[in-house]
Parts: structure tokens; sequence; C-alpha cells
């Protein structure tokens, strides 16, 4: 049976009324209207939906809607907007780090997490966090410079 | 990357020879884009033939118009698709009109607002449209000066434009944007108009910052998957089993007494779902999916049938597609013969497909990521049986599509829905397991190469034998249908025959020609028009499998003749770009003859090599050297680092260039050493990343690109340039580092142990980097 849950993602709360197993993608997406995180497979292996959860980088497209609730949610539109992106989202703006892009929000989430938790990174532990994230277009070695730059920049 | 930055100065010195490049140059366009060719050969009888697209759409304000609030709007039939074309088409907007790059705001494919470019494909987009809009804007410029000079009573020579403002003698100014009125712009190109000289480019040449990519790392609405429209409902389809599957039963009542359910689309074979919310049309699709049988015929042949017997036993249209033959030739004295494969490949794009369709007053709008929205409509209409008139095609992001995936599929299978529900927006979005098991597949090929090498160890005499199925089932053609669902309805349509791309672009055949000087050659193509498996236009087409063999045996044949395989190439290329560019990634590289391959240490074994190619023999040109890392005991290759070269005449964005080529070499290296599409009797079965794996982070080489400018030359396609060459110097590396040679597509560590565990031919010239021992036949 459907519930209303409230969600708190960027900072704001807000209400939701959906089945309890609802992907919290899908909330994100169709009922608040956030593009950042994408459908890529639905199935966790791909990264395109990653959003922080309590700090943490996660799939949004197989964390149920009631496992949410009650947490902090950052979407990449909690980070910064075009107009205002953070330095973060700066750094993969200066370095051009995607052809499609279609990874990219889920790439950037990661970054944060990583950054979060370790703020002087080296290349391979940008790469290891990234390993689970896939990218088509061959941006990978773009992505992975603009994570260390910003990490130089004190992006965290 | 190294960008060059002082071609200005040097381009300002060929001037002259500029006009006569881009003339050149548009006379050089070939007909891959399916839409306009027709209407291209028509005009050109009537009319003066114009430079790239504006030929085939000959108003200026088809491609561009003046606003007054101080905008310029260029239209281009071609689309975004993350390769930055709006970008370099606004540098070049902005240089022939004299005004600030801000001012331009480029509207892409849309068949009610832009001219029809056909599909956006074979890298042409700068050749075609970034021709047209240079000539149409140069052409307006003219003409805007001319209204000025009108207006300040003065000779159009005494005025000059900055940033749009037009000033004459004594500081008297006017404005394009005061200039401006609706009917100057409505009238035939004429390409009268200089464009300006290279020395005078503002823009142009420089790595502007894409336009698209801020909204993709910000959350911004930057797909079709974006798109919301109000009342919007989201579907889903439930595909059959395998390809030839018919269905027979599917329980709709019981699905349509789920939650949330509209509508259940039944038409034939098609089934779809449509709910309000979207998780609930996911689960409505499973309940459907587990209610419907399927009479399910097998499929006629696998791959190890195709890829086990000499000839794939289907019919094939044989053709001497290049002979050539010199008396004068030095008889041949060593021969050596191979055998190259390449498996069916995925366009495995992030994104699955998707559209957003709505039928509303008698009008079908279908929101797209389609490469063609022109084609895509002709190919709806005769499927729906209405007119083209009736159905308007839009253009918006999706994830990269590298050739032909679902996209058009996708867009069908919405309109379809759409049809069904008129009014209701439908957002029609395919599963993970939909585009794995419906994309059209990139063809598996076979390519037989023999070689004769004459007494001072060059090669007199060159055959090229190659077997593929269709590189291009695109929407578009004169006849039939190529969308998906329109073969599964009720009243289904029929696909058109799958015609190969002719030369000199050439499909299967692409880039089999030697751009290297062999005084006997015979390239010789086996075209299996019949599809066991669907397969379509992956990036490149048949120039991944033949530049991969090709460059393979290169090395091969260098082997033969104990000469460096940089120097071996040298040797027989009379064209000095091609030179040039082998050259510089040799010295990018820090190549060094004869010291390709160090022991490594443990069980590592590293080695380097190269591979090269000029896209279709037409577009850029690219080298690349790999290094690879191949351990003996996993059997797993890890590329290291590449290096590449590329000249592709004038690059508008010489970061846009590199971009292009760095994917493009990390893309080839996930083909050549992971992937391959797994399918038995019953059809696909891929479902997840699970089931094709692609590079990874961990595994993706460093990359080193160099773009040599050349300003006086006209701009080259780029983004089909590095996927051979990379594949070739993949190959090159592992048979430098091991003295093995694998010729079968991926390199897997299955096959490398293979190789690895082959007793070693003995090798009667010593050559320590020779490598006829390996490989399978």
């Amino acid at each position: 049976m459907p519930a209303t849950f409230a969600l708190n993602v960027n900072g704001v709360t807000c209400s939701v009324t959906a089945e309890p197993d609802t992907a919290l993608l899908y909330v994100l997406r169709n009922d608040l209207q956030l593009n950042g995180a994408k459908y890529g497979c639905g199935l966790a292996q791909c990264g395109t939906c990653a959003v922080l959860i309590d700090g943490r980088s996660q799939r949004s497209c197989v964390l149920p809607l009631s496992a949410a609730a009650g947490r902090q949610i950052t979407t990449i539109e909690g980070l910064g907007t075009s107009e205002r992106p953070s330095a973060l989202q700066q750094a993969f703006i200066d370095e051009q780090a995607c052809q499609c892009g279609f990874c990219g929000s889920g790439m950037v989430i990661a970054a944060q997490a990583l950054l979060a938790s370790n703020s002087k990174p080296t290349e391979a532990d940008v790469k290891r966090t990234l390993d689970t994230h896939l990218c088509r277009c061959g941006s990978h070695n773009r992505i992975v410079r603009a994570v260390l730059c910003a990490a130089r920049e004190g992006a965290a | 990357m190294n960008d060059n930055r002082d071609w200005r100065a040097a381009g300002a010195a060929e001037d002259p020879s500029r006009r006569v490049f881009l003339k050149a140059g548009a006379a050089l366009v070939v007909g891959i884009a399916l839409g306009p060719s027709a209407v291209e050969g028509e005009a050109a009888e009537e009319h003066a033939r114009l430079p790239g697209s504006l030929n085939a759409n000959r108003m200026l304000d088809a491609w561009l118009r003046i606003n007054a609030n101080g905008t310029v709007t260029v239209f281009t039939g071609k689309i975004e698709l993350g390769q930055g074309i709006a970008t370099a088409l606004a540098q070049i907007a902005a240089d022939e009109l004299d005004v600030d790059y801000s001012r331009i705001e480029p509207v892409t494919g849309d068949t009610s607002r832009t001219p029809d470019e056909g599909v956006t494909a074979g890298s042409l987009s700068i050749e075609q449209s970034g021709t047209a809009v240079r000539f149409a804007c140069a052409e307006a410029r003219a003409l805007l000066v001319g209204a000025a000079a009108a207006r300040l009573g003065v000779a159009p020579a005494e005025l000059r434009v900055a940033d749009g403002t037009v000033t004459g003698p004594g500081g008297r100014k006017t404005t394009y944007w005061e200039l401006t009125a609706d009917s100057m712009l409505h009238r035939e190109a004429t390409a009268a108009a200089e464009p300006k000289s290279p020395a005078d480019y503002r823009y142009v040449g420089d790595s502007r910052h894409r336009r698209d990519i801020p909204p993709k790392f910000t959350g911004g609405q930057a797909y079709v998957q974006d798109l919301r429209l109000p009342g919007m409902v989201y579907a889903r389809v439930v595909r059959p089993p395998s390809p030839r599957a018919e269905l027979v039963s599917a329980d709709l009542e019981r699905t349509k007494a789920l939650p949330g359910v509209v509508a259940v689309v039944r038409d034939g074979s098609f089934l779809a779902v449509v709910c309000e919310r979207e998780e609930q049309a996911i689960r409505a699709r499973e309940v459907l999916r587990e209610s419907a049988t399927w009479n399910s015929p097998e499929l006629p042949l696998t791959l190890a049938d195709t890829f086990d017997r000499a000839n794939p036993g289907l019919p094939a249209h044989v053709q001497v597609v290049s002979e050539k033959q010199s008396q004068a030739a030095a008889p041949a004295v060593k021969r050596i013969e191979a055998r190259y494969t390449r498996p069916y490949q995925l366009h495995a794009s992030m994104g699955p497909s998707c559209a957003v369709a709505r039928m509303a007053d008698g009008k079908l709008t279908v929101w797209t990521h389609s490469q063609g929205v022109f084609p895509l409509r002709n190919d709806i209409a005769r499927a729906l049986g209405i007119s083209p008139q009736t159905i308007v095609c839009v253009h918006m992001q999706g994830a990269g599509c590298y050739g032909h995936n679902g996209a058009d599929d996708v867009a069908f299978d919405a309109a379809l829905v759409a049809r069904a529900l008129p009014g209701k927006p439908i957002k029609l979005q395919w599963m993970r397991d939909d585009e794995f098991m419906w994309e059209p597949l990139g063809s598996a090929m076979i390519v037989k190469l023999t070689a004769g090498l004459d007494d001072r160890g060059r090669i007199v005499d060159w055959q090229h034998e190659l077997w593929s199925y269709p590189h291009t089932t695109r929407p578009g053609g004169k006849e039939g249908v190529n969308l998906l669902a329109a073969w599964h309805l009720a009243q289904p349509s029929k696909p058109p025959f799958p015609a190969d791309v002719p030369l000199p672009a050439g499909g299967s055949d692409r880039n089999a020609i030697p751009l290297y000087d062999f005084p006997n050659q015979r390239i010789v193509k086996h075209y299996l028009p019949e599809m066991p498996l669907r397969t379509s236009a992956l990036r490149t087409l048949g120039a991944y499998a033949n530049v991969f063999a090709l460059e393979s045996f290169m090395d091969e044949a260098a082997a033969l003749a104990g000469v460096d395989p940089v120097e071996f190439r040298l040797r027989h290329l009379s064209d000095r770009r091609a030179g040039a560019v082998i050259e510089a990634a040799a010295k990018k590289a820090g190549w060094a003859p004869r010291a390709r391959r160090d022991e490594g240490i443990g069980s590592m074994l590293r080695g380097r090599g190269i591979g090269f190619a000029k896209y279709k023999n037409l577009m850029a040109y690219c080298a690349v050297i790999a290094e690879v890392q191949v351990d003996r005991e996993s059997g797993i290759v890890q590329v290291t680092r590449a290096w590449s070269a590329v000249d592709a005449g004038l690059s508008v964005n010489p970061d846009g260039v590199a971009n292009q080529i760095e994917g493009g070499i990390v893309q080839s290296t996930s083909w050549t050493l992971k992937e391959a599409a797994r399918f038995d009797r019953s059809g696909i079965t891929m479902r997840s990343w699970a089931d094709y794996p692609i590079l990874r982070f961990t595994e993706v080489p460093a990359v080193e690109i160099e773009v040599i400018q050349r300003p006086a030359e006209r701009s080259l396609g780029v983004g089909e340039a590095a996927q051979g060459p990379a594949a070739a110097a993949i190959a090159n590396a592992f048979a430098a580092a091991t003295g093995r040679r694998l010729r079968d597509i991926p390199f897997t560590p299955e096959r490398v142990r293979g190789v690895l565990a082959l007793k070693r031919t003995p090798d009667p010239q010593e050559n320590p980097y020779r490598s006829n021992g390996g490989g399978k036949e």
C-alpha cells in the first residue's frame, strides 16, 4: 500500500506518497523533478543514479524509499547550479570531463563522497573509488583529473 | 595536448588557398547522409552546387536568424551527441558574422525548425553543417554590411564590424539588431561571400568550453529523459524473448487491474503498459511479461557457425572493391597470410533509450535522441500510414549512442503508445535488458590478408578479403521501415534491403583499401545482407575490423622484412600528412626502433605497438601507439599508456578533437580487450552489464594526444578516427611484448593464455619481434 514519507533532500524536507519499496531514483526524478540522478541499469551496476545518503555515495535505483526516509539525501543539484557550481563541479567543467555526460552526475557524487573522507586522494584512490562507475565515452582520464584538481584546490 | 597556438600566423600566409579548399571540400562530401542525398542530386541539376549542406538547404534563413534582441539563432540539422557540435558551429558562426560568441544560440535537429541534414553520423558534421554555417554566415554578414552601407550612405568597404556593430567613417554606426528584417535573409544562398581567412579567426581554432557541459554536471535539463510534460504518463514495453518470436497470448486484463495502470497496448506482437507512476509501469511490465506466451523459433545461425567455416553459408554479394596491378613491381620472394576476426559488439549506451511522444489534434510530436530526426519522421510516417507533415521529431540529447542504438526504436514505441492514448504525453523508457537485447549490433567480421614481399622487404602484393553483415540499417530508406516495433505489429512493415554504404566512404569495406603504396592489390568483400542477428551502424562501421587487420598485418609483414614497424610504414607511404602523424606519435611516445619490448617484472611482459589510419581514407589522419602489459600467469592484458597524433585539418575546437580521439582510444581499448556480444540460438542472452563488461577506471590507459593544427586545410571528421588504429596498436604491442599474435578480438585472458601456451615456431631470422607463431587459425 502506498504510504507517505518525509524526505530530506538537499536540505529541504518534503513529503512523498508512494509504495514503500519504490526506488528512491523514481521519487527524485519524478516526484521531486530532480534531473541529476539518472536511470542507467536499475541494478546498481553502473553508478549513474548515485546520490549521497548521509554523506555516503549510494545507488538510488535500488534504495527503497522507506530506507531513504529520515536520512540526509544529497543529489548533484544540492552541490551547486549551472550559474554557481561547486568547486568540484567547476573542476569537471574546467576539465571538460565528459562527452555525453550521462555518467557525470554519478561521478561527481562519488567524488564528493571520496573527498569528504580523503581530502588528498592519490590518482589510484580516485580510480579505485570510481571503478564501480561506468563511462562509455572514454572520459575516464578527464574525470580523474577533475577530481584531483578539485582536491588540490580543497574542494571538500 | 598541444594545440599549436601559434598557427594563426602560419595560416595567414596560406590564405589564398583557403577558398579553394572549402569548395573542393564541398565537392568531396559523400552521400552517407541518407535523407537529403536524393534532394541534393536534384538540386545540383537545377542550380549551382553550394558548399556542404547548404546545397540541399539553400535558403539563408534556414541557417540563421538575426534577432532584434541582439542574439543570433543558428540552425543545424545535425544534433548534439556530446561531441560538441553545437559549440563548434557557434564558433564558426561568431567568426563569420563578427559577433561575440555569447550571442550565438544554436538550434539542433528539429523537423519543424532546422534544415534536413539527414543523420548525424560518419564524422561529417563539421564538413557538412560547419561548411554550410560558414558560408551562410559570411553571406549574411555581407548582406548586413550592405544594408548598413545604404543606411549610412557610405561604401561597404568603408565599414568595420565589431560584435554586430557596424562602424563607418566619422564614427557613424548602426547594428545588426537594427538592420535585421525578416526578408533580408529569406533568399537563396549564393556562397559568393568570401569566408574569413584563418588569420582572422577569433573563435575557430580555440578550445572553447562546450556549451552542453554545465547542465550535465549540475542537474540541469540536459536529456530527453529530463523532459516532463503536464499530465505525462510512464510507459514500458514487453519485448519478445527472441528476435523472431510471435506473441501467442498475454493477460491484458490482469495487468490492467494493477495499481496505476492507465492502459495496456497490444498490436500484434507489440506490447506496452502505461501507468501513472514510473515504478508502477516497471511492475506492470513484469506482470505482463510473465503472463505472455510466445512462439519462438530458433535462430538459424550462431556466431560460432559463422566463424568456424570459411564460408558463412549465407547468400553473399561478392565484389572486388579495388584492384591494382603493376607489371613493373619486383617479384614476391616471401609470402604471409593471416585471418582476423571481430565479434558482434554493442553500443552499450550508459542510458537505455528513451523517448517522449504526444498525439494531439491529429499531430504527433516525438522528442527523441535519434541521430536523424528527419529519417526517423519518414519511417514513423510510413509505419503508421500517415503523412510526415503531421509528425514533428525534436532532438534532445540522450546517453552517448556511438551509432544506431535503440534511439529510433524507442521513439517509434512511444509513438505507438501515444497514438493509442491521444492527448496524453507518454514517456517511454527502455529498461536495461531492453537495450542489451534489442539494440542493433555492430557486425561480426572476418578479414583474410595475404602479402608478398620482394627481396628488398617491400610489399609488392596485398590481398584483403572480408566477410561482413550490414553496417547501416537505420531509418530513412526510400522504402520499407527500419523500426523494430513496426515489424511486430498486426499489420507489419518490412525492413528495406540493407544496402552496404558505397565507397569511397564504404561500409563493410570502410578502410579496407590500404593508404599504403602497394603496386599490386586486390580487395574483395563478401557482403552478407541476411542478418541472423540484426546489425547496424556502430562507430566506424567496418573500419574498426579492417584497420585492426590491415595494421596488424603491416606489423607481421614488417617482422618478416626485419624492419621496425614505424620505419616500415613510412617506407610504404607517399601521403605526407599520413607520415607526419606517424612520426609525431612516435616522437611523442619516444619510440625507439628495436626497443619495443622490455622484460618487465615477474610474470609481466611489456611492449609497444603502432596503428594508423586515415578514417574512411577521406577524413582525419590518426596514429596511435599503445603500451601494453601482459600477465603471463593470468593472461590479463592491460593497456597502460597510449599516445596519439591526429591531423584533422583545421581543428575548429582542438580540445574537442582531443576529447574525441582520447575517448575513441579508450572505447577501442574496451572493445578490443573485453567486448563480444553473447547469444545462442534463442537470441541475445545479455541482460545487464554483468553479461557485457566494459573497461573500468583501473583498466584505462593514460592517454596523450597531439592535435596537429592545419588552418589552411579543410576540416576533417574526427569522431571515429582513433578506434581502428588503437585496436591495431594494442595487437601490435601485444605481439611486441610476447612474440605471439592475437588475431581474434577480444583479447580475453583465455585467448591470451592460449597463444602464450602454444609452442613457439622456430624463427629463421631470429627476430625477437616476429610474431607468426601465435594466433588461432
